[in-house]
């Protein structure tokens, strides 16, 4: 009974039902995968127990017969979801210690659905970070390796992309405010899809923007995306922008039948610079939908290049009022004061302590770009062409365009430490294939389609309309088939 | 290697575009990131209450700068006429009656806190 946590959940869940294996069997495998692998920096809070008597119980749904698809299923939960009882901190020094009293609506959902927590996932502080390095735990590792050196996983999700790269659990729970999601999925050879904005609670997700954070299932094949979707999303009244929807079946929209879909190809993410590999890649995929019978046509979205510096606005602007909550009074941790200090000096020294410098850096950013005499010169301005950006994609969906074929990231994974002392901005710029989905509100998927020449995993990312993830998961599925992406990393850890 | 090559895109941009905004619009502009001195920094570290040493002012400062000055870009594009985006999805949010859902929980609400006392989050004296 080795293995199993090598298992899709698609795999798991026929073999769960055909009485195969049990819950706890494949918990077990995971369990293991888990304590073998404390190099990737993964798993942060191990909840070893609760995961065995989450199991048990599965294993009685099953026997009783009905159980849901996800039933029995072993998750990682990305730190950022408040979970009952168990450590949730956002990666951040200010919330260590802090055990929520309450569920997040989405890890709820899992739960009902009969799915088995395994641990907390690393991330960047606050989801602030496309390398898993403002994390207070440390780095999270890419199980990918060519040469000597460590890679990043991605981020923010990274600790979610490793751990379901290297199979220590069977998917993970991701969330994505300007790629955190799709940018470690790329760069990990994984799937990964952030669905439209209001789609998933972000009731209990601790909060960084918003008007762009959606949660999304990040797994190890285009169907178990659909499936582990499926279970995520749903009306929720704690979250006023959460949509009052019907969930498809997004597992029964997999025909991978594309033919007369109509795929465009956007000539402003042809950046210049960008590597030939990527370039390559990316016409391979339109090749791809074409030989699956889609038409393929050039598309403009005019306004692409402003998206980065929109999101470097309004993203930080939200933040700065989000967190804004920390105080060291509510939760979280409070620094020790000196005598006389009152309780303005408690709040300065409880943040400078609590939080790490890229969060500092975008709270006052944030604080800045709202302050009086700057609203209207950047935010407002940044809100205007947010407008502008949506435009454009409902311009080219009124055309008949279904899908959108681009890059998910600009390179391959980078290594770990190697943007340290680059500015900022360089290190923004890993989102720029991703960042306009959020402003737009869109559903965007990440699908592993090939290696670069020293064999590291590149992704690309399809855009869909709202609502539609359904018809996105399935245009994905084709590409899946297609681009045959088999491949995973050599176990060195 | 890439993200080198896009940056001198943007500087490029950035360049072309401080001359087009200064002759077009330079009164809304209002001289805003240029002037981010350490004193401006200070300011905006206290207004979001995050301590910052005096020495570490001007590194911080410099960085507001960079990425304003990338944020700058935004100046190009025309909005004249353009609605600032208040929700992502165009739907009218649900309402509830208007009735206490909750409650009666005082021991959960101050479990997490780092100073809890006789039922009352605990802070330094704020009035004399």
């Amino acid at each position: 009974m080795s293995d199993l946590n090598k298992l899709t959940i698609a795999e798991a869940r026929d073999q769960l039902r055909a009485k195969e294996i049990t819950a706890q069997e494949l918990t077990q495998s995971c369990l293991a995968a888990i304590d073998g692998a404390d190099a990737l920096g993964a798993f942060v809070h191990k909840t070893h127990e609760l995961a065995m008597t989450q199991a048990q119980a599965a294993d009685a749904r099953l026997a009783a017969g009905d159980a849901p698809d996800m039933c029995g299923i072993p998750l990682g939960i990305k730190d950022l979801f408040c979970t009952k009882g168990v450590d949730s901190q956002a990666a951040s020094r200010i919330l260590q210690g802090f055990k929520p009293e309450y569920e997040s609506t989405v890890s709820q959902k899992l739960l009902d659905a009969g799915t088995i927590m395994l641990g907390k996932l690393n991330m960047d502080e606050f989801a602030m970070g496309s390398s898993n390095e403002t994390s207070v735990y440390g780095n999270a590792v890419n199980p990918w390796k060519v040469d000597d050196r460590a890679l990043t996983p991605g981020g923010s999700s990274g600790g979610s992309a490793s751990a379901v790269a290297a199979d220590l659990c069977l998917a993970a729970t991701g969330t994505d405010t300007g790629g955190s999601i799709r940018q470690p999925a790329a760069f990990t050879g994984i799937v990964g899809i952030k669905p439209t904005y209001g789609r998933c609670s972000r009731w209990g997700v601790v909060a960084f923007a918003s008007s762009l954070d959606q949660a999304g299932p990040m797994t190890k094949t285009v169907r178990d995306s659909a499936i582990m979707l499926e279970a995520m999303c749903g009306h929720d009244s704690k979250d006023s922008t959460s949509a009052d929807l019907p969930v498809p079946n997004f597992e029964a929209m997999l025909t991978g039948d594309i033919r007369g879909k109509k795929m465009g190809i956007p000539k402003e993410y042809r950046m210049e610079g960008m590597p030939a590999e990527i370039e390559a890649l990316w016409s391979q995929g339109a090749d791809m939908l074409r030989d699956a019978g889609a038409e393929i046509v050039d598309i403009s979205l005019p306004h692409t290049k402003y998206a980065l510096p929109a999101y470097y606005v309004i993203a930080p602007a939200e933040a700065s009022s989000n967190l804004a909550r920390y105080d060291g009074v509510r939760f979280g941790h409070r620094a020790t004061l000196a005598a006389g200090d009152g309780i303005t000096e408690m709040y300065e020294k409880t943040r400078a302590e609590g939080f790490g410098p890229e969060v500092q850096r975008r709270i006052m950013i944030g604080t800045y770009v709202l302050s009086a005499g700057f609203y209207d010169a950047y935010y407002n301005r940044a809100r205007r062409v947010r407008t502008l950006i949506k435009k454009d994609f409902e311009d080219v969906f009124a055309n008949g365009v279904d899908a959108i074929l681009t890059p998910a990231t600009p390179s391959a994974a980078f290594g770990l430490g190697e943007m340290t002392d680059a500015d900022p901005v360089q290190m923004y710029l890993n989102d720029v294939f991703t960042v306009t989905v959020n402003l737009a509100g869109l559903p965007g998927i990440s699908v592993p389609t090939g290696l670069d020449s020293s064999g590291l995993p590149l992704g690309l990312q399809l855009i869909g309309r709202p609502w539609e993830e359904g018809d996105l998961l399935n245009t994905a599925y084709a590409l899946e088939q297609a681009a045959g992406f088999v491949a995973k990393p050599q176990k060195w850890w | 290697m890439t993200k080198t090559a896009q940056l001198e895109q943007v500087s490029d941009a950035k360049c072309l575009q401080r001359g087009a905004a200064r002759g077009k619009r330079g009164a809304e502009m209002m001289e805003p990131y240029m002037s981010i001195t350490t004193e401006t920094a200070a300011k905006v570290a206290k207004l979001a209450r995050i301590r910052v040493e005096e020495d570490a002012l001007p590194a911080l400062a410099q960085e507001f700068n960079n990425i304003l000055g990338f944020i700058e870009q935004l100046n190009e594009v025309d909005v004249e006429g353009v609605e600032p985006m208040t929700s992502v999805t165009p739907q009218r949010l649900k309402r509830r009656v208007d009735g206490v859902t909750d409650g009666n929980q005082q021991d959960k609400v101050l479990k997490n806190a780092p100073d809890a006392r006789e039922g009352f989050f605990a802070v330094p004296k704020v009035v004399e």
